[in-house]
């Protein structure tokens, strides 16, 4: 394998499991913020207990989310050079942006969070926890932003004599920032770790329950988790829908993987699984039009006609223009004929949108690896609807005091808690191999992205990374299982 | 505001985020003496829990500063991650295992057990210094790379910034006068850790330890710091012209110095608080040596950085191809990227003051031995 996949894959490693610790951050941090702020509220000492119990889960789980965070930032430049260059004017801003608003609040309080319970006023502590979530979600904001220009690069112009995109406008800078794409990912993640946070409080609390320990803790920690996980659900739902909306306008191609198809049309039919299909379901999911035009592969490689009557052209035709667009390039940028350099201009200026098509070898290129996007596509949504399901089983359970009866129940709720994980890098899968090949849609792909590195230099790496990786893992759950096992303060063992 | 002093403005915040860094760079130098044989498991464990209480805003500066650097200068973050990859990668690992070491080391199950962690945070606390101070040095050695924005019109080798030999980054270490800088950070980090444990710890036994390790440092700190400014001061530097030429300059940091005053007087400002605090922590009864050398240790590290970029200087020189060679024009993000960040850097005070109040209710009561057998919520 060369350069480009081993880096590849050693991003995808990295995003990979930095996003096993983010999901579970943003969500215990509102789970908590919630119980600590009933002591606050009620003066009850009960919610101060719960609330510590689930703050020292969190802390173990935030360390290694740190670690790997800063990893993710270094990799940007240490195996994706060009693309730190080519993107730096614009992706940067939100990188230092987050580094400035969020680090620093995350950092701050959570030392006061954890630390202060005797050394800060129970206001101030409280107020601590609550802006040690806010800023875990003002980052996440502000990383999806950048995320969301690579997969929708709104606001940017070509600068030929610097080789980069740029942002060179008010105007540009709110486009950025407003991309739809940016927030419909922001939504969409951060609840998802809502729910994530959610089923994993109801995980733990089922287990207690199941084990006949701690049982008021259990039924409080699992009202407050299936709450949030169920909230968090709804938004999912509807952050989902409106990312394939954009899906469907921004990166036809990543939509036409997911569903596997082929040959798109009118009226297209979702597919649930190969052989089962839901008539116009796909059309209305992408265009919110019962016959709206969802173009398939082979459209998308020969032209369409989308639904504004845009004649979009074939492959072929963009990696024509992309070519005489890097040949204008050259030129402009190697000759000192003023006549010359404005002829290879305009050339450029015309055909900019597709210079990124210029570095491909064929048409077939731009097609993700289909049967990964499509599978994980249907875990995503598949587990997603299920811990709903479980999520609001358990709210009934408890309403009508059913959980001593239903142990099933008590179970899946457990056995959610791995399936929540699949379900969050399912979603992942989906937006990031579904990008593929570009690093940022239609400018950049992965190939022109990469550092002048050896292929050795970066397995290297990888296979240090993936050891300290697994390492951290085994102790990270190994240290979680036992303060589980432990439990809370709130009330002796068997009561 | 014009483009020149947006440039301008912004290597002087990253000044500043370096100087902030190496000021917090407490946290790594106290940690080194959790390896000390003369103090008993409880004070290591009072150390510990007091630079576990600030380890994340080293953590959060160093990512700032990196994240700052990307966005303000992009062609350096390009050039120098992806080219002297070793050296990044070496401090990402040391970093990462100083992230989890807190958490995890006084956890059961941790598998690597307690002295596993802090041999994690010992080795973080000697390579962070070093490394970055290394990789600072190269500022001024100059480093083998060279960057052609053309090749990006070449699809069989379309890679700008090119590294030009396989050690990627690990060559520095064969440079001495960038080792004599890594080297001066490592000490200076160190007394930095003294004394701020002599501060924020209240403990008569390690008080006397860290008046020691204070004495030893001092020595080995002013030679290695002396070597290398003399070696600066009377090396050639890269200057660079009103029309972007690079060319070698004798006595080009000395000029510099000469030629900006201001930086002159930070760098002396700078020193003489060092040393006062090395006074203060060594030789005398005081305890707030740190209030001293944090300030200083960010004056100092400002002045390097303004002698490395300012008063037509490349910062991020190229020993390879002279013209390839970084400086703040041809490395910077646009005029409307660095108008937008200057008017987000105005949230800084902001940001410093939440910090400043935070630390203060944290820190109203000094760590002490009682409050670490008798509280849970520690490391």
């Amino acid at each position: 394998m060369d350069v480009v996949v081993w880096s590849r894959i050693q991003f995808a490693m990295t995003a990979a499991y930095h996003w096993l610790f983010v999901p579970l951050t943003l969500g215990l941090a509102l789970v908590m913020a919630v119980m600590e702020t009933l002591y606050v509220v009620k003066k009850d000492e009960f919610w101060k207990k719960a609330a510590q119990f689930w703050i020292k889960i969190f802390a173990i789980n935030f360390a290694v989310g740190i670690a790997t965070g800063i990893i993710l930032e270094f990799e940007f430049g240490t195996n994706w050079s060009n693309y730190s260059w080519f993107v730096g004017d614009m992706f940067g801003a939100p990188l230092a942006i987050e580094g400035i608003l969020a680090f620093f609040m995350e950092a701050t309080f959570f030392a006061v969070m954890f630390f202060g319970w005797n050394k800060v006023s129970p206001k101030f502590h409280l107020a601590s926890t609550w802006l040690t979530g806010i800023g875990a979600t003002i980052s996440a904001y502000w990383i999806l932003v950048a995320n969301g220009w690579m997969q929708n690069p709104v606001g940017t112009t070509f600068n030929p004599e610097t080789v980069r995109s740029e942002m060179v406008s008010a105007a540009a800078f709110w486009e950025v920032i407003s991309n739809p794409v940016a927030v419909s990912k922001f939504c969409h993640s951060v609840t998802s770790g809502w729910v994530t946070g959610g089923i994993f409080v109801v995980g733990v609390s089922a287990w207690y329950l199941l084990k006949n320990r701690h049982v008021e803790f259990a039924k409080k920690s699992m009202l407050i988790g299936a709450i949030v996980g169920l909230v968090g659900s709804g938004a999912v739902m509807l952050s989902g829908d409106s990312s394939g909306v954009h899906a469907a306008e921004f990166q036809p191609m990543k939509l036409a993987a997911a569903e596997g198809l082929r040959d798109g049309g009118n009226g297209a039919a979702f597919t649930i699984v190969p052989g089962i299909q839901v008539p116009h379901m796909l059309s209305l999911l992408a265009t919110h039009d019962w016959n709206g035009y969802v173009p398939g592969i082979n459209d998308i490689l020969n032209g369409y006609t989308d639904n504004d009557g845009n004649v979009i052209p074939s492959v072929a035709d963009k990696m024509a223009m992309g070519r005489q667009a890097l040949d204008a390039l050259a030129v402009y940028r190697s000759t000192d004929d003023p006549a010359l350099k404005a002829e290879a201009r305009a050339i450029l200026d015309a055909n900019v949108q597709y210079m990124g098509y210029g570095h491909l070898e064929k048409p077939e290129d731009v097609v993700p690896p289909v049967g990964i996007v499509f599978w994980a596509f249907r875990f995503m949504i598949g587990l997603g609807m299920l811990i709903a399901l479980v999520l609001l089983l358990c709210l009934f359970a408890l309403w009508k005091d059913k959980l001593g009866q239903w142990t099933w129940l008590l179970w899946a709720s457990i056995i959610c808690i791995p399936l929540v994980y699949i379900c969050g890098q399912s979603g992942w899968v989906v937006a990031e191999v579904g990008r593929q090949p570009w690093t940022i849609q239609g400018l950049l792909p992965v190939n022109v992205a990469i550092s002048s590195l050896s292929a050795g230099a970066v397995k290297t790496t990888f296979f240090v990374f993936l050891a300290v990786f697994a390492l951290f893992l085994v102790i990270e759950i190994r240290i979680m299982i036992r303060a589980i096992g432990k439990g809370p303060d709130v009330e002796p063992l068997n009561s | 505001m014009t483009y020149e002093f947006l440039q301008n403005y912004w290597w002087v915040l990253i000044a500043l985020l370096g100087g902030l860094l190496v000021a917090l760079m407490f946290v790594q130098g106290a940690n080194l003496h959790l390896g000390n044989r003369a103090l008993s498991d409880t004070q290591k464990r009072m150390i510990l829990n007091s630079t576990g209480r600030k380890w994340e805003l080293t953590f959060t500066t160093l990512v700032t500063f990196g994240g700052a650097f990307f966005a303000s200068f992009p062609l350096f973050y390009s050039t120098s991650f992806g080219g002297a990859y070793w050296v990044w990668i070496l401090l990402l690992i040391t970093f990462v295992f100083q992230a989890v070491a807190y958490e995890f080391q006084n956890k059961k199950g941790n598998l690597l057990g307690v002295k596993g962690f802090r041999i994690a945070l010992m080795v973080n606390g000697l390579l962070a210094p070093f490394l970055v101070g290394t990789a600072v040095g190269t500022f001024f050695t100059g480093s083998d790379f060279t960057v052609n924005k053309m090749a990006i019109t070449d699809p069989s080798a379309p890679v700008i910034s090119t590294w030009g030999n396989n050690w990627h980054g690990l060559e520095a270490l064969g440079q001495y006068h960038a080792v004599l800088l890594g080297c001066t950070l490592m000490f200076l980090a160190a007394i930095l850790g003294s004394l701020y444990i002599l501060n924020n710890v209240e403990d008569e036994g390690i008080h006397a330890q860290m008046r020691r390790s204070l004495k030893v440092a001092i020595g080995p700190f002013l030679f290695f710091f002396l070597s290398w400014t003399a070696i600066l001061l009377s090396r050639q530097g890269y200057a660079v012209s009103p029309d972007g030429i690079v060319s070698l300059e004798p006595f080009k940091y000395l000029h510099n110095l000469l030629a900006m005053p201001v930086v002159l007087c930070m760098l002396l400002v700078g020193v003489v608080l060092i040393l006062y605090s090395l006074y203060l922590g060594a030789f005398s009864k005081s305890r707030k040596g740190i209030w001293f050398a944090m300030p200083g240790a960010v004056l100092v590290v400002m002045s390097v950085f303004f002698l490395a970029g300012f008063n037509g200087t490349a910062y991020y020189p190229s020993c390879t191809d002279l013209q390839s060679s970084l400086y703040l024009d041809n490395s910077c993000s646009s005029y409307f990227t660095l108008k937008v960040m200057a008017c987000v850097s105005l949230l800084i005070p902001f940001v410093v003051a939440y910090i400043a109040y935070a630390w203060h209710q944290m820190d109203k009561k000094k760590i002490t031995a009682e409050e670490i057998e008798g509280t849970p919520h520690k490391y």
